[in-house]
């Protein structure tokens, strides 16, 4: 290494730039806090408590956000129950049973992962929406929501759970051939288990994404505020609510949309900490 | 026979995932078949949607891409840069911007909507606009963005780093003679990367670029992209499906047509991309 004090000032610059750059990320992820902590805070003391209410009738001054909250706990949850199973299955089996199959697929899957989400959504109109209308109606609902948001999480479970189990050792593999495990026996006691931390780390990150798509479920779940009944009753899920109503509020009820959004951030937030966790990865 | 039974169910796992995928573009593609033409590329849109074809939101969907690119990649370039070399990977404060660039990718898109709405468009009074749009959506890619010119950086092979020392190259030298070019494959794809996560992205511009359907006259106009027209289409415009299947098709083309780009860019040998 050279010391410093002879570095030319093309590079004393670079060197200046680059950190500046640095702080810049860092910058855009405190900004986006401070605006919208600063948005909702006088909101938040005054009326905190009122979130956790029932009743959303912006018009009459109640906030009362449960009703959303659940409706994007519960569609993100459906959709991660009916998604991740497929996901880690299918990437194990491409991967131990069927290798020859396992690259064009993953390319299909990269290329799904890539579809918007607004496609994703009007596709659900199209043929889903209906088809579970003829079944039960009214078609637009929570089970709508989950199936779609289940086939969009697919895609990135299954490259997560794939680049999990790569990581494995070969030896592994090598001894439970050696001991003429039969691949079954070997995946479910000895190579799904390894790969679990770093799997279900993929997939609390995926449940983050499930909480933060917006385009997809507001197109298909209804967007009726209320306490699901049922997996066919329409639903309106924090982001829905957000899309749905920014473009007119005012005063509190705009007010109130940020805190939601404070809302999402913080839960994905403590998601991505406890993917961390999993994975063991450490950030300072 | 455990395994006779696994090596069917995977066929039906595959299935479950290829069906929903089969039945989308032939869906798609029965709405739009009508509509699908040259000429739809090439008009303005009347009614609302209902009529026309989408060159205004062509144009609006440029304009945003290219402006959100023109921030992201510079920046997160420098911010690479910062990470890959004057930071050790497993340097605390590698760690921690490693974590802000984690959670910069984990937040929701309508978050990045309504920071940009209260930030751009309000507090710098840049309004409902292109400018907006594009400013509030090249903060979102900017995690994708660094992640992927970071990994190029760092896939650098280290002999050419001793290279440097030995030769006491200047660090201005080195990252422009040498690593850019190399890592330049990899930087490459990690624009195309941006650039297909922004042509997808809605969420972000609803309350920032707007929805207006007119071409645009300048940054400072509303302006639409084709995702949020598809989503406009589909649900406030009544008859206006088929339209935005149309659009739908438009948009996938042109993403299918950037993952090709990235299989290509990564499958060319590095010495070629040095000359």
């Amino acid at each position: 290494m050279i010391t410093t004090s002879s570095l030319p000032l093309s590079d004393r610059l670079l060197t200046l730039v680059l950190r500046l750059c640095g702080v810049l990320a860092a910058l855009v992820l405190g900004g986006i806090v401070v605006v919208l902590l600063v948005q909702a805070l006088p909101f938040l003391i005054n009326e905190g408590a009122g979130i956790w209410q029932s009743t959303w009738q912006p018009g009459q001054g109640e906030y009362g956000m449960a009703p959303m909250i659940a409706g994007s706990l519960f569609v993100s949850v459906l959709a991660l129950v009916l998604a991740a199973p497929v996901a880690v299955l299918l990437a194990a089996w491409l991967r131990y049973f069927a290798p020859r199959l396992r690259r064009p697929v993953l390319a299909g899957v990269e290329l799904m992962a890539g579809i918007p989400s607004v496609v994703y959504g009007l596709w659900g109109m199209l043929v889903l929406v209906p088809w579970i209308n003829q079944w039960v109606p009214p078609g637009a609902s929570w089970l709508a929501g989950s199936l779609v948001l289940g086939l969009m999480i697919v895609p990135l479970a299954l490259l997560v759970t794939d680049a999990a189990l790569g990581q494995l050792p070969l030896r592994y593999q090598r001894a439970g051939e050696a001991l003429a495990l039969s691949r079954v026996g070997m995946l479910r006691r000895v190579l799904l288990p390894r790969a679990a931390p770093g799997i279900v780390g993929g997939v609390v990150l995926q449940f983050g994404r499930a909480l933060g798509e917006t385009m997809a479920v507001l197109m298909v779940c209804g967007n009726v505020v209320q306490w699901p009944d049922s997996v066919f009753a329409p639903v309106r899920t924090l982001t829905a609510n957000i899309a749905l109503e920014m473009a007119y509020a005012t005063g509190d009820h705009r007010v109130a949309l940020f805190a939601s959004g404070l809302l999402l951030i913080a839960v994905t937030g403590l998601l991505l900490m406890a993917s961390w966790r999993l994975r063991g990865v450490s950030h300072g | 026979m455990a395994d006779r039974v696994a090596w069917l169910a995977g066929w039906v796992l595959l299935a479950l995932v290829m069906v929903p995928v089969a039945l989308m573009v032939t869906a798609l593609w029965q709405q739009s078949a009508d509509v699908l033409s040259v000429g739809f590329l090439l008009e303005d849109p009347g009614r609302a949607g209902r009529s026309g074809g989408i060159a205004a939101l062509l144009i609006s969907t440029g304009w945003i891409l290219a402006l959100c690119l023109l921030v992201a990649v510079p920046v997160g370039l420098g911010c690479a840069l910062y990470l890959s070399e004057s930071l050790p990977a497993d340097s605390r404060r590698a760690q921690w911007l490693g974590g802000v660039l984690d959670m910069l990718a984990a937040v929701p898109s309508i978050v990045y909507g309504l920071f940009g709405y209260q930030f751009f468009a309000i507090t710098l009074g840049l309004g409902f606009s292109i400018l907006s749009g594009a400013l509030a959506l090249s903060l979102m890619v900017l995690p994708l963005m660094i992640r992927s010119a970071e990994q190029a950086m760092r896939a650098v092979p280290m002999g050419y780093r001793q290279a440097r020392d030995a030769l006491a190259l200047s660090r201005w030298g080195w990252v422009r003679r040498i690593l850019l070019p190399c890592a330049a494959p990899g930087i490459a794809v990690g624009i195309i990367l941006s650039a297909g996560r922004a042509l997808a992205e809605t969420a972000v511009l609803l309350f920032t670029a707007g929805y207006v359907l007119r071409r645009p006259d300048s940054l400072f106009d509303s302006g639409r992209t084709l995702s949020v027209h598809i989503y406009d289409l589909a649900m406030n415009v009544p008859g206006g499906m088929p339209r935005a299947a149309a659009t739908a098709v438009v948009l996938v083309a042109l993403l299918v047509v950037l993952n090709l780009l990235v299989r290509r860019v990564l499958r060319q040998p590095m010495t070629e991309a040095l000359v």
